[in-house]
């Protein structure tokens, strides 16, 4: 009798302890927590919210801004680089998956197979990724140089006429391709490595013992192999790509014609030349509408890629 | 926010193993080799062995060429005078080395203040994002408090945003906080702060943290150290690894961004390195802009060559492994 009256006490203070501790952990937690927390509210959450609102709004920062509905697409819908913009960046972004998709999984391909000079030739690849990526893109402006630039004194080594690169039309895109490619291989090239690496080498055994040859085996195997690296990496740039922006801003200014804006720089110019953030805040939704389709793909791919090992 | 175009590393890396571990000799000798493509048996014939040495010459010399041959060209570029560099066919090797362009370079260029600005925006971001995205990934993994999983998704939700598409409200954010009502324009703050928000870093060391046993934390709570204690004294000491892939990602990330410092930090005297030399480009000599061009990339490349093994593994000790 007497024990079960004094069991009540002891139990509530247990569960007062815990209690205690659970506030003083969470206290503690989001004492640890604030830092990030505000981080993130001011740079990243808010600024989603922000560019939303930034849309739909017309504002020159003195009066209250206004809301005007759908005014902001239509003026950069009726702008006739929109449409240049959003080809160009299609366009780019293809190109760059042509050039910058598969010569990095050719190169890890082949660099595996070696045995020797490995150290450098990773070093090397993966070099100008580490050059600042306005120092690559001033570097090739000069090599692009139509007089004594380095490309055209190339050219005319194997007697192949000069190119105008950045100043024509119809180079001018591809010029800028070439510059991203260079800049980006590396990082490619070393995921496949580190993914080619994994692959058992029974399976490569057993498809040569069946009789399959070099190019069988890349393509039965080591594709096979690497399907999901392949797609993550896939997506991933197609989403890097399609903000290209620095290369038009540093290289072309988006000349000659309108044949190198693209929607990030366009919509730079709108926020920034032509003082319209509304107009540069609606490119910048639709660009976002479009990656987020990529994004969110990519997610659910790398998040399977991980469950399933 | 970082807004580099360079596709970032986003491949979820596995938690490299806790420290203390010894990188062990590799097995060297005929048969430890792991089997790949080509088999070992036919590269040791006469026929295979010509094959792969000439695979082998021709990659690397094409490699040289594609990716050393270009900075090669800088270094040399920078040494020419105009006259030289407008001369066709151009010449192989300089005719003087003339390093005086260096130092013209460094003091028209304010070279030297381009650096050090940068060198503050990368320590800082280095500082922020550590104590901040630490500390935060800890209190996730180990504290996890209420609605811990909630903060913990919508942290990760930002990476599926690519940075670029919020160039313009994050800038309007910088340029009058909301709230606090101040510019951050011109100050470091602007690069610092939104460097700390960085889903992929809390990601990457919450799972290291989550791979530390319970039983360690614990066995020092009992003790009675304190949550700040057990951090820096267990955690920090064996999240090495970890701390150092972040540590040197965010420095190079800060360290190689153009557009949001281009328009954070839009006085000459506040400029970035990349920034700076960019804007002034177009008034230089051609020598001269090449051999701010060469100074402006040793940084980076410098810390490359010694830091090669942390910056691959932050790259490549991906999920790939498993």
């Amino acid at each position: 009798m007497a024990s079960t009256i004094a069991r009540p006490p002891v139990r509530r203070s247990l569960e007062q302890g815990a209690a205690r501790r659970a506030v003083g952990r969470n206290l503690t937690a989001y004492g640890f927590l604030c830092g990030a927390l505000i981080c993130f509210a001011f740079f990243s959450w808010y600024p989603m919210i922000r560019e939303i609102v930034l849309s739909f709004q017309q504002t020159n920062f003195v009066d209250p801004p206004q809301w005007v509905g759908l005014d902001n697409f239509r003026t950069v819908f009726a702008d006739p680089a929109f449409r240049s913009a959003w080809l160009n960046t299609a366009a780019f972004s293809g190109l760059a998956l042509v050039v910058g998709y598969v010569i990095p999984f050719v190169l890890a391909v082949v660099l595996n197979e070696l045995r020797h000079a490995k150290a450098y030739l990773r070093f090397v690849v993966y070099l100008p990724v580490m050059l600042p990526p306005a120092v690559g893109v001033l570097l090739f402006k000069w090599f692009y140089d139509p007089g004594a630039g380095l490309f055209n004194q190339i050219l005319d080594v194997f007697r192949i006429p000069p190119l105008a690169w950045l100043d024509s039309t119809s180079t001018a895109l591809i010029s800028l391709v070439i510059v991203s490619t260079w800049m980006n291989l590396g990082t490619g090239t070393l995921i496949y490595l580190a993914a080619l690496q994994s692959i058992p080498g029974d399976l490569y055994e057993s498809a040569e013992l069946d009789g399959a040859g070099l190019f069988r085996r890349v393509w039965h195997v080591t594709v096979p192999q690497t399907k999901l690296i392949l797609l993550v990496m896939l997506l991933l740039q197609i989403v890097a790509t399609m903000q290209v922006f620095i290369e038009p801003y540093l290289l072309t200014g988006g000349g000659p014609e309108n044949a190198t804006v693209t929607v990030a720089y366009l919509m730079y110019q709108y926020a920034f030349n032509f003082g319209d953030f509304g107009g540069g805040g609606a490119l910048g939704l639709m660009l976002m509408v479009v990656l987020i389709v990529f994004s969110a793909f990519y997610l659910r791919v790398s998040r399977d890629n991980e469950g399933g090992r | 926010m970082t807004t580099t175009l360079q596709p970032q590393p986003v491949l979820p890396a596995t938690t490299p193993e806790p420290a203390r571990s010894k990188p062990k000799k590799k097995a060297k000798g005929r048969g430890y080799e792991t089997r790949t493509l080509v088999s070992p048996l036919s590269l040791r014939s006469w026929h295979g062995k010509l094959i792969y040495w000439t695979v082998l010459v021709v990659v690397v010399i094409g490699f040289t060429l594609a990716f050393v041959f270009p900075l090669y060209w800088m270094v040399t570029g920078a040494l020419k005078s105009p006259d030289e560099l407008a001369q066709i066919p151009p010449s192989f090797f300089p005719k003087e080395y003339d390093f005086g362009v260096y130092a013209e370079a460094w003091n028209q260029l304010q070279l030297g203040v381009f650096l050090r600005n940068t060198a503050l925006y990368a320590g800082g971001a280095w500082l922020f994002t550590l104590a901040i995205d630490v500390t935060a990934a800890y209190a996730l993994s180990k504290l996890r408090p209420l609605f811990g999983k909630l903060i913990l998704g919508l942290m990760l939700a930002t990476l599926m945003i690519p940075p670029m598409v919020l160039l313009l409200p994050t800038y309007l954010v910088a340029k009058d906080v909301p709230i606090f009502g101040f510019s951050l324009l011109n100050t470091p703050w602007a690069i610092w702060l939104p460097a700390a928000a960085n889903g992929f870093f809390i990601f990457l060391l919450k799972r290291f943290f989550d791979s530390i046993p319970r039983e360690l934390l614990e066995a020092a709570e009992i003790d009675g150290a304190s949550p700040v204690r057990i951090l820096w004294s267990i955690v920090l000491p064996v999240s090495r690894p970890i701390l150092g892939v972040v540590s040197i990602l965010s420095v190079v990330t800060v360290w190689k961004d153009f557009v949001w410092p281009l328009l954070v930090l839009p006085e000459t005297d506040k400029m970035s390195i990349s920034v700076g030399i960019a804007s002034l480009s177009a008034q230089m000599p051609q020598n001269v802009l090449i051999a701010s061009l060469v100074i402006a990339s040793l940084p980076t490349i410098l810390v490359f060559f010694l830091f090669q093994r942390s910056i691959m593994a932050g790259l490549t000790a991906g999920s790939l492994k498993g």
